[in-house]
């Protein structure tokens, strides 16, 4: 039998489950004896805790205990940096609660377990809390006067800068026939998952063993950071993976919970759950994305690009977490997208400030290079009298300069290069898609009231973040098989395509792989999670591995079995034959084999985002007549999953460029804390989106030929949409600078060139 | 984000119910379809020691309509507005109005009297209320009185009722035939409260010429109100593109915006403008 599921549109096993209201989530588990947390946190922003005084609500019925700093004897352990643990970055860590200073709102201060949540939420204006003010601040201007400090032992609110470089950028300016320089700016936004994060843990006094449910994306490493913080054995912990709804790169990062619900549960001998509602989720989870460039792009007259370099500042909020640095990084790294960049100076700035601290989000840096470099190339477009697809055209990068090597990274030392593609043909195929040709006669023109404008923005999607992924295969007693894999599932429906690629490599009916479990550290040996697009890639790659090891290990036990060689034996669906005689494969229960894949190079799919936009320039209001994805993902396994991971990360990024914004006033005091302030896109905002998956140019890199593909939807929506919206508003001059383009800043716009026409 | 604790009753009578008010000494509050007030008790921003829940409450869910004009019972929902095909003739205006509340499950519980009481000054009805001269019968334990729109609403989330007044009815004066009317509002999401909402009837007289105009805005300033100068720029005019673009003039001038996150004041100032003359040019169209 010779399977083709891998490129199949198959329907998502997990749904069957979750529409039947089968899903299992954190806060579906309730152990005999279970108490809940409920965590007090900081509603100053900067400030030095004089006291925490919770007698009078360890008075009140249901209140259990109330945790702070103080139980912890050694003092509150530090949560490291899991990416770029550098040493710079020290200084600048998150410890576990509050102790000395408080540095953002939201900022755990103690954790209240009672019996029930109302009553913890009760308890906790009775906990006494005195702290003196300290100068806060939200802007990384105000940060770089390193007037007040966050740190004051590191001397600056600065955690670090990272170098991009590549070529001459200096040399090449100083010749270029061409420059011109720009301040953009992205907004602050976050992962928003719609199942906020849930922690339980039970500790069995007894064995002296946590079990910890709820674990997301990075278990493995999840368990080192919280053996060593708690004092056990990894053996002695059991992370356990959960249904989850949503991970975006922000669920399932070790945060403060992490380490205070299990040693909560340690030190009161009880289970304990925390879940975190929608108030904290705005406030706890990690942030993302808030940055200011001031960039200069250096092109030749017919828009050759010569070289980009300036400064980039991202706010890192009041510490550095496990994964903060990747967007700062990438946002220099990857500036460049899919164009040919030969010179690069950029400097990108980590300010740290008294707001939640920034993690991954989707599409980290890339987002927002993207909106930098997409608005240059229009205005460059512009100036030089060249046609915008044109211009791309000049400077996608060819097939034949693959893999072309882009800017490398300091201290980081990365180095980094596109693996396969010819960059301009996803953008043909995007322009006959959306009918340029034809819908280019709108461009600029005021209709029935409206302004039409067209935007196009080109991308590249990095995925597969190594060093390695693991996966292992089991014959059931039933004769079916069951997969676990290292990697985790957030929703992208992996079980689907681990399924299909088991079953392709193994030649039998899906049907006949029984489960796929996932990221739990009960599955497999070790695993390194799902981030950067990478679960398909590693995780599928580290399969095909493990099905060959299994099949091998099928026929030494068949040729046994049935006196042949192992050569000879055939693996049927349910059946081992060979010398002519054959057993059923149940008889083989229990046996087992671990594949891994190790890799150190990544993958970048890419593509082209068009969009057709109306502008109703006295509102400000934009709407979405058409928009068109095309995206390269080198090998698609499952096409219907993947749509949906396109379109579900276009709306997210839409989100980000039309309506999603993070704020906090002066005085680093929270202004969107619900879900009325912080705008999300609803059914009825972005109606008209459409996708085109191609796999024209395969990886290199890895055996399946496949490229991380979960975040090319979000990366090019800020740079489309501000571009679709400066050419609707072309009679006003109008150049979006920064994101998101709310009513009220386009109609700033128009009034700005109403005013300059005026003069 | 759960409840604080408090005591919950379900009374039959409006006496009942208004002894139980009074009872809690202003710490008791009537619950409506609970689409503000439970949000508001979740983040603690209210913490009422009892709910005095209407809806066992007889007559107070009937829309009445007669030659005096339209009676909104106070548990009228958002939903039996829309429902009523009596309303497109007997109050139009209230119907555009209230096409633009939130979305589908809270048009299902949200009450009129519920949000003429929160008095969100972004909020529809005390929008229609106040540009109608609209009159609320209220009951305490002093008995009923009834308060003029004008009197009613005193700032964001105040009103003039007493902690012990239940609101009984709201009543929208008779709609002529003849008059034409407009209703405006921007929000950046579909249902969520507008950035600028307008509110515009005038009535036409054979030439044309308007009189009787009432402009209402909402979602600018401190609270829902009347622009005395924009009415005064309509009336006695034809509503050519000169009067409107005056009166939308006037609109913008008068309103006393401030900057927030969602929009600047000036943004606001000129929507407020937009939004009048958009509604005017419907009104005449
Ligand atoms: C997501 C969302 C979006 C929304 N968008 C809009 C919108 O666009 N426009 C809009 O207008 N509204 C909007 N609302 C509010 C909604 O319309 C509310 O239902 C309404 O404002 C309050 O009505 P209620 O019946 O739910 O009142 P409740 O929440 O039950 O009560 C509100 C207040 O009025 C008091 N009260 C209620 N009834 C009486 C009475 N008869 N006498 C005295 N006091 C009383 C209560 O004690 C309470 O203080 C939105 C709500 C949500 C959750």
């Amino acid at each position: 039998m010779k399977n083709t599921f891998i490129g199949a549109p198959m329907e998502r096993r997990e749904d069957l489950r979750f529409l039947r209201g089968k899903g299992t989530y954190v806060d579906d588990l309730a152990p005999e004896g279970l108490l809940y947390a409920v965590i007090l946190r900081s509603s100053v922003a900067h400030g030095r805790i004089r006291s925490i005084d919770a007698s009078a609500a360890l008075k009140i019925e249901g209140v259990h205990s109330v945790i702070t700093a103080r139980d912890m004897p050694d003092g509150p352990p530090i949560i490291p940096m899991r990416l770029q643990p550098l040493p710079e970055f020290k200084p600048f860590e998150q410890p576990v609660i509050a102790h000395d200073k408080v540095r953002y709102v939201g900022e755990p201060l103690a954790v209240v377990l009672a019996s029930s949540v109302a009553i913890g939420e009760d308890t906790l204006e009775h906990i006494a809390v005195e702290i003196d003010d300290l100068p806060a601040f939200s802007e990384w201007q105000v940060a770089a006067q390193n007037k007040s400090l966050l740190f004051e032992q590191a001397g600056t609110n600065r955690s670090l800068t990272f170098y991009s470089r590549k070529g001459d950028a200096d040399a090449a300016f100083a010749k270029a026939p061409y420059a011109r320089k720009e301040k953009l700016n992205t907004g602050r936004h976050y992962g928003l998952t719609m199942e906020p994060r849930g922690v339980m843990a039970e500790w069995d006094a007894g064995k002296g063993r946590l079990t910890i449910s709820g674990a997301a994306k990075v278990p493995f490493f999840n368990r080192r950071i919280l053996a060593k913080q708690i004092g056990l054995p990894e053996s002695a912990i059991e992370m356990i993976e959960n249904d989850v709804g949503g991970g975006y790169g922000a669920r399932g990062e070790f945060y403060p919970e992490d380490f205070l619900i299990p040693f909560a549960a340690r030190h009161v001998n009880r289970p304990v759950k925390w879940i975190e509602d929608r108030r904290e989720n705005l406030m706890a989870m990690n942030h993302a994305r808030e940055t200011e460039a001031h960039i200069e792009i250096a092109c030749e007259r017919d828009g050759t690009i010569i070289g980009l370099r300036g400064d980039v500042h991202t706010d890192m909020g009041a510490y550095m977490r496990t994964n903060g640095a990747v967007g700062a990084r990438n946002v220099v790294q990857f500036m460049g997208g899919p164009y040919r960049v030969p010179h690069v100076k950029l400097d990108s700035h980590l300010w740290m400030s008294n707001k939640t601290p920034v993690g991954t989000y989707r599409g980290p840096g890339r987002f927002e290079s993207s909106f930098y470099i997409e608005r240059l190339l229009d205005m460059v477009a512009g100036d030089l009298g060249i046609d915008r697809i044109e211009m791309r055209r000049r400077n996608l990068v060819t097939a034949a300069e693959q893999p072309y090597p882009i800017a490398s990274v300091q201290p980081t030392d990365a180095h980094d290069q596109y693996d396969s593609g010819e960059y301009s043909e996803a953008m043909n195929r995007a322009l006959k898609e959306f009918n340029w040709a034809e819908k280019s006669k709108f461009a600029g023109k005021l209709i029935d009231g409206k302004y039409h404008g067209l935007g196009i923005a080109c991308f590249v999607e990095g995925g597969a973040a190594g060093p390695k992924e693991s996966a292992r295969l089991e014959v059931n007693g039933d004769g079916t098989i069951t997969v676990f894999m290292g990697s985790s599932a957030v929703g992208q429906g992996v079980e689907t395509v681990f399924a299909q690629i088991a079953a392709d490599a193994l030649e039998i009916p899906m049907d006949r792989i029984r489960h796929v479990y996932h990221g739990s550290t009960t599955t497999v040996s070790d695993g390194y999670g799902a981030y950067h697009s990478r679960s398909i890639v590693m995780g599928g790659s580290a399969l095909l591995d493990a099905t060959e090891k299994f099949q091998a290990a099928i026929r030494e036990a068949g040729a046994k079995k049935l006196g042949c060689r192992p050569d000879e034996v055939k693996i049927g669906e349910d059946t081992v034959s060979g010398g002519g005689k054959s057993f059923p494969l149940a008889e083989l229960a229990g046996l087992t084999a671990e594949g891994a894949f190790l890799n150190k190079k990544h993958t970048y799919s890419y593509g082209t985002h068009i969009a057709h936009v109306t502008v109703d320039a006295k509102l400000g209001q934009v709407q979405i007549l058409d928009y068109v994805v095309v995206q390269d993902v080198g090998r698609a396994i499952n096409p219907l999953t993947l749509r949906g991971q396109i379109i579900g990360s276009l709306v997210q990024g839409l989100g980000g460029a039309m309506l999603e914004h993070l704020q906090y006033d002066e005085q680093g005091q929270f202004l969107t804390g619900s879900l009325a302030d912080y705008l999300l896109p609803t059914a009825t905002d972005f109606p008209n989106l459409r996708c085109f998956v191609t796999d024209d140019y395969p990886s290199p890199i890895n055996p399946l030929g496949a490229k991380g593909a979960g975040e090319g939807g979000i990366v090019a929506a800020g740079g489309v949409m501000a571009n679709a919206v400066a050419n609707a508003l072309s009679s006003f001059g109008a150049q979006p600078r920064r994101l998101p383009l709310s009513p009220s800043y386009i109609w700033e716009l128009v009034q700005a060139g109403s005013r300059q026409a005026a003069e | 984000m759960k409840l604080p604790p408090f005591e919950y009753a379900a009374p039959a009578t409006l006496k009942e119910a208004v002894a139980l008010l009074a009872s809690h000494g202003g710490e008791a509050k009537p619950l409506a379809g609970g689409q503000s007030l439970m949000p508001m008790m979740a983040f603690r921003i209210a913490q009422p020691s009892l709910l005095v829940d209407l809806r066992k409450l007889p007559d107070l869910k009937s829309i009445a309509i007669d030659k005096d004009g339209v009676r909104l019972g106070a548990m009228v929902r958002w939903r039996d507005i829309q429902d009523d095909k009596r309303l497109a003739q007997a109050h139009p205006l209230l119907q555009a109005a209230i096409a633009h509340v939130a979305h589908y499950q809270i048009r299902n519980r949200g009450t009129v009297g519920g949000s003429v009481c929160h008095a969100d000054p972004a909020a529809e009805m005390p929008g229609i209320a106040l540009t109608c001269d609209a009159e609320m019968t209220v009951m305490g334990k002093g008995g009923q009185r009834v308060i003029k729109a004008a009197d009613f609403f005193l700032g964001a989330l105040t009103t003039a009722l007493q902690p012990d007044e239940i609101l009984i009815e709201v009543k929208l004066p008779a709609w002529p035939a003849g008059r034409r009317f407009g209703f405006q509002e921007f929000a950046r999401r579909r249902g969520d409260f507008a950035m600028a909402g307008i509110a515009v009837f005038y009535d036409p007289d054979a030439g044309g010429t308007a009189s009787n105009a009432h402009v209402g805005v909402i979602g600018v300033g401190e609270k829902q109100r009347r622009l005395g100068k924009a009415e005064a720029a309509i009336n006695g005019s034809t509503l050519d593109e000169a009067a409107i673009a005056k009166a939308s003039a006037a609109a913008s001038a008068e309103v006393e915006p401030q900057d927030d996150i969602h929009a600047s004041a000036a943004y606001r100032r000129a929507l407020t403008g937009t939004l009048l003359e958009r509604a005017l040019k419907s009104a005449a169209g």
